[in-house]
C-alpha cells in the first residue's frame, strides 16, 4: 500500500500546517483574553505573560461607571441591534423578494439604481445624514441609530436576492394555478423555504451595530450616555486613557465578542449557506 | 470573441483567458458605457414630449370631470364613485400645495445662489452684548431645496397618475367596463401590485437616508463649502468644476493633486494585493481542511470562524498595540534576540504598507475560506466518482475539477471583493489610521486609502467640498471595476462553459 502511506504522510503535513495556522489565528484572541485578566496597568508590558492575574478588570467595568458607563453602553448596543435587526430583516426580505420573484416594469431600473447607490462610499452620505437627523431633531439618539442602520442595510439585498433566485419558479406557478395571490405565495410558499437566508440576514444585521464605529461616531458625537460599545471601548484606548484602561478595554472586548462568537458558532451552517448561496451568484 | 485558442484550452485556461480579456477591455467598456450615457439621457428627454402629448390627448378627449382632474386632483375618481382614492388624491394636492407655497418654493428659489444674507453681528448698547441678525444658512437652503425638488417630482408622479386614473375610469364607465372598487384596489396590493406594498417602506427609508444625502453630498462638490465658508456665520455658493480641477491638477494647489494621485495609486495596489492574498490563501486553506481523510474539519473551521465574530475594531486596535514599537511583538523579538532595535511595523512607510496587507490576511482569510468551503461542498460528487473510474489521480482531480469549478463560480465574488477593498475603511483606519503621515501629502498618510483620506478631511478640517469630490472619485473607480462584473458576466459566463 504505497499509495496509502504517501497520502498519510501528506495528511500529517497538512495537519502540521493547519495546526500552525490555527495557532497564528488564535494567538491574538488568546492574548486579548490573557490581558483582560492582567493585574498590572499599562498598555504594553515588557514581558510576554502577565505576572499577576485578577478579575478586577471585569468588576471595574460594571462598578466604575462615572467615566465609562459600560453596562449602559452594552444595553444600548443590545437594544439597537435587536431593533435594527428586526427592521433590516424585514426591509431586506421585502426588497430582495420583490426584485427576485416579482415581475414589474421598473424592476430593472430599480436594480440599476441600487447598484449605483451601493458604489458610493457609505461614509460620504453620513455627513448629510447627520444634518437631516438634526433638521428633524433626532441626532444623538438611539432611535436615529436604528433608523440609519436599518435603512443602510436595505440596499444590501444581494445575498438574499441570490437565494430567492434559486427557488424554482414552478412552485409559484403551481400555487397561482390553484388561485393563490402573490402575497399568499410569499407567506405560504417562499418564506417557509427561506429559513437559511432569514437566519443569515438576522445574524449579519444583528452583528452590525456591535462592529460599527464610524456611523455611530458621526451620529452620537459626544453624547456618552447613548454610546454603543464600539464607541465606548474606543474611548478607553485614546491616548490619555490607554495607560489606565487598556486592561479594561480587553475585558470589555471579551464581553462583546463572547455573545457574538457563541451565536456564530451555532449559526455557522446558515452563515455559510447564506454567503455561498447568495454572494457568489450575485 | 470565441476563437480556436480559446476552444482548445482547458477550463482553467479558459477562465484565465476570459479574465485577461475582461481586464484588457475594461477601459474601453468604461468609455463606451460613459459614451452611451448622453444618448440614453437624450432618448429619455425625447420621450417627454411624447408623454406630454399623451396627456394633452387625454385632456382633449376626456369629459368634464377628467379635465377637472387636471385642476383638482381626484375629481374624476370621485365622479366614478371611487371616493377613497379620489379623496386621497385631493388630500395629497392640498397638503403638497400648502407645503410648497409655505416653504418649498422659497428654498427652490434660493438654490440659485444658496442664500445671500450673511448673518451679522450687531452691538446692542442697552444689553451690552452682540446680537445676531438672522441670515441665510446655505447648508439648510441646499438641504431643504433638494428635499423640495424631490417632493415636487413625487407630487408630479402622483398628479399624472391621478389624470390617468380619471381617464381610465371614464373610459371604463363609457364602454361598460369594470371600474375597480376600493376592495379591488386593496386586493391588487396583495397580488399584481404586491411589489408596491413590499417596496414602499424600504424605498422611503432608502430615499431619506441614502438618496437625499448622496444628492446633497454630490452637489457639495460643486460648491466652496469648507471651514472658511461654514454656515451659519458664513455662506457658501456654487463654484462649478473648480474642486474637480484642483483635485486633478489643473488648479493652483499642486500638492492636492499629487496627494490624490499617490493615494489613488496605493488604494489600487492595496485592493489588488488584499484581494489576491485573501482569495488564494483562503482557497488553499479551505481545500486543505476539506481534503478527504482530514479529521476535525469542524474544529479547524470553527477556530478560523471565531475571528470573524470578534469585532474588527477590537482585533485591529489590539493588533495595533501589539505591533507598536513598545508592543508585545517587538518585546518578544527582542527577548529571543532576533532584533536589537524595535521594528517600526506601523511607522515606517513601506513596512506599514506590508503590515496592513499581512494583518488584513488575518482578518480576511476566514471569510474567503468559508465561501470556498461552501462551493467545495457543492461540487457534484459524481464528477469525482466519474474521474476516479477513469483513473484520475488526486492531483488531476484537483486541477481538472476542483480548481476550475471554484474559479468559475467565484469570479464575480473576486471583483466584488476588489471593490470592497477599495472602500475598506476598517482595516486601515483602526490599524494605522492611514499613517505614517507624510509631508509630501496634503493631510494624508502613506497607508491612506481614498476613503480614510475622505474621513480625515471631513472630521478634521471639515473640508466638505474636497471630501465630496474624493467621494465621487471613489465612486468612479468602484463603478469602473463593478462594470467588469455586471456588464460582462451575463453575456460571457454561460453555465455551459464549465462542463
Amino acid at each position: 500500500m504505497k499509495h496509502g502511506k504517501a497520502s498519510r504522510r501528506a495528511n500529517s503535513i497538512i495537519y502540521i500546517i493547519l495546526t500552525l495556522l490555527c495557532v497564528v489565528w488564535i494567538i491574538p484572541v488568546v492574548f486579548l483574553l490573557i490581558h483582560s485578566f492582567r493585574a498590572e496597568p499599562g498598555a504594553a508590558i515588557k514581558y510576554l505573560l502577565p505576572k499577576n492575574y485578577t478579575l478586577d478588570n471585569y468588576i471595574r467595568l460594571f462598578t466604575e461607571t462615572e467615566l465609562f458607563n459600560f453596562p449602559r453602553w452594552y444595553l444600548n448596543t443590545l437594544f439597537v441591534s435587536v431593533c435594527s435587526c428586526i427592521l433590516s430583516t424585514i426591509y431586506i426580505l421585502m426588497i430582495s423578494y420583490s426584485l427576485s420573484r416579482l415581475r414589474f416594469r421598473s424592476r430593472g431600473k430599480l436594480q440599476r439604481i441600487g447598484l449605483i447607490l451601493n458604489m458610493f462610499p457609505g461614509f460620504m452620505s453620513m455627513i448629510a445624514v447627520y444634518f437631516i437627523l438634526k433638521a428633524v431633531g433626532l441626532t444623538q439618539s438611539l432611535f436615529a441609530l436604528i433608523l440609519v442602520y436599518s435603512s443602510a442595510s436595505a440596499l444590501a439585498y444581494y445575498v438574499a436576492k441570490g437565494f430567492f433566485d434559486t427557488i424554482p419558479f414552478a412552485l409559484d406557478e403551481a400555487a397561482r394555478i390553484d388561485g393563490a395571490s402573490k402575497a399568499m405565495i410569499f407567506w405560504k410558499i417562499t418564506l417557509p423555504l427561506s429559513k437559511p437566508i432569514i437566519v443569515y440576514t438576522v445574524l449579519t444585521t444583528f452583528m452590525a451595530p456591535w462592529m460599527d464605529y464610524i456611523f455611530a461616531s458621526v451620529i452620537m458625537k459626544d453624547n456618552y450616555q447613548n454610546y454603543t460599545v464600539a464607541l465606548g471601548l474606543f474611548q478607553m484606548i485614546s491616548r490619555e486613557n490607554i495607560y489606565d484602561y487598556f486592561t479594561m478595554f480587553c475585558a470589555g472586548a471579551v464581553l462583546v465578542a463572547l455573545p457574538i462568537s457563541i451565536l456564530f458558532m451555532f449559526m455557522q451552517r446558515y452563515y455559510v449557506e447564506g454567503v455561498t448561496g447568495g454572494a457568489v451568484k450575485g | 470573441m470565441i476563437d480556436i485558442d480559446y476552444l482548445a484550452s482547458g477550463p482553467v485556461r479558459r477562465a484565465f483567458i476570459r479574465f485577461k480579456r475582461r481586464l484588457k477591455s475594461l477601459p474601453r467598456d468604461f468609455a463606451s458605457y460613459m459614451a452611451r450615457l448622453p444618448g440614453r439621457a437624450a432618448r429619455a428627454v425625447k420621450r417627454i414630449p411624447d408623454a406630454l402629448a399623451g396627456y394633452a390627448r387625454i385632456f382633449a378627449r376626456g369629459d368634464f370631470f377628467t379635465r377637472l382632474s387636471f385642476l383638482i386632483m381626484g375629481a374624476g375618481c370621485i365622479r366614478r364613485r371611487r371616493f377613497a382614492k379620489g379623496l386621497l388624491y385631493l388630500a395629497v394636492q392640498l397638503v403638497f400645495w400648502f407645503y410648497f407655497l409655505n416653504s418649498g418654493i422659497y428654498y427652490i428659489a434660493k438654490l440659485k445662489n444658496l442664500g445671500s444674507n450673511v448673518q451679522t453681528e450687531i452691538w446692542n448698547e442697552d444689553k451690552g452684548i452682540f446680537e445676531y441678525t438672522k441670515g441665510d444658512n446655505s447648508m439648510l437652503v441646499l438641504l431643504y431645496g433638494i428635499t423640495a425638488l424631490i417632493l415636487l417630482f413625487v407630487y408630479l408622479a402622483i398628479y399624472l397618475s391621478n389624470v390617468r386614473d380619471a381617464y381610465n375610469s371614464e373610459r371604463a364607465a363609457r364602454d361598460g367596463g369594470h371600474i375597480p372598487t376600493l376592495r379591488d384596489e386593496l386586493y391588487s396590493l396583495t397580488n399584481e401590485n404586491f411589489h408596491k406594498t413590499l417596496l414602499f417602506v424600504p424605498s422611503l427609508a432608502v430615499i431619506i437616508f441614502t438618496v437625499l444625502p448622496l444628492v446633497f453630498m454630490v452637489t457639495i462638490a460643486f460648491t466652496n463649502y469648507d471651514r472658511f465658508h461654514m454656515p451659519p456665520g458664513n455662506l457658501f455658493t456654487w463654484v462649478g468644476f473648480e474642486n474637480f480641477r484642483s483635485l486633478l491638477g489643473f488648479g493652483e494647489n499642486k500638492l492636492l493633486s499629487s496627494t490624490f494621485r499617490g493615494i489613488l495609486g496605493w488604494t489600487l495596489v492595496w485592493a489588488l494585493f488584499a484581494t489576491i492574498t485573501n482569495y488564494t490563501l483562503g482557497m488553499i486553506l479551505a481545500i486543505l481542511i476539506n481534503k478527504r481523510g482530514i479529521k476535525y474539519k469542524k474544529f479547524f473551521r470553527t477556530i478560523f470562524v471565531l475571528t470573524i465574530a470578534i469585532p474588527q475594531f477590537v482585533s485591529l486596535m489590539f493588533m495595533r498595540i501589539l505591533l507598536s514599537e513598545t508592543g508585545l511583538v517587538n518585546v518578544f523579538l527582542e527577548q529571543i534576540g532576533l532584533i536589537s532595535q524595535p521594528v517600526r511595523f506601523l511607522t515606517d512607510a513601506n513596512l506599514a504598507r506590508i503590515t496592513v496587507i499581512v494583518v488584513n490576511m488575518w482578518v480576511g482569510i476566514p471569510y474567503s475560506m468559508l465561501i470556498t468551503t461552501g462551493i467545495l461542498l457543492n461540487i457534484p460528487e459524481d464528477l469525482y466518482e466519474a474521474s476516479r473510474i477513469d483513473g484520475a489521480s488526486p492531483v488531476v482531480q484537483f486541477t481538472k475539477i476542483t480548481l476550475p469549478y471554484v474559479l468559475f463560480v467565484t469570479t464575480p465574488y473576486l471583483i466584488t471583493q476588489f471593490v470592497g477593498n477599495i472602500n475598506n475603511f476598517n482595516v486601515i483606519w483602526f490599524l494605522s489610521s492611514g499613517g505614517p503621515m507624510s509631508g509630501d501629502y496634503y493631510q494624508g498618510g502613506k497607508t491612506d486609502l481614498l476613503i480614510t483620506w475622505l474621513y480625515r478631511i471631513t472630521t478634521g478640517e471639515q473640508n466638505y467640498k474636497l471630501a465630496s469630490v474624493i467621494g465621487i472619485a471613489t465612486f468612479v473607480v468602484s463603478a469602473a471595476f463593478s462594470l467588469l462584473v455586471y456588464n460582462r458576466t451575463a453575456s460571457e459566463n454561460k453555465e455551459g462553459d464549465f462542463q
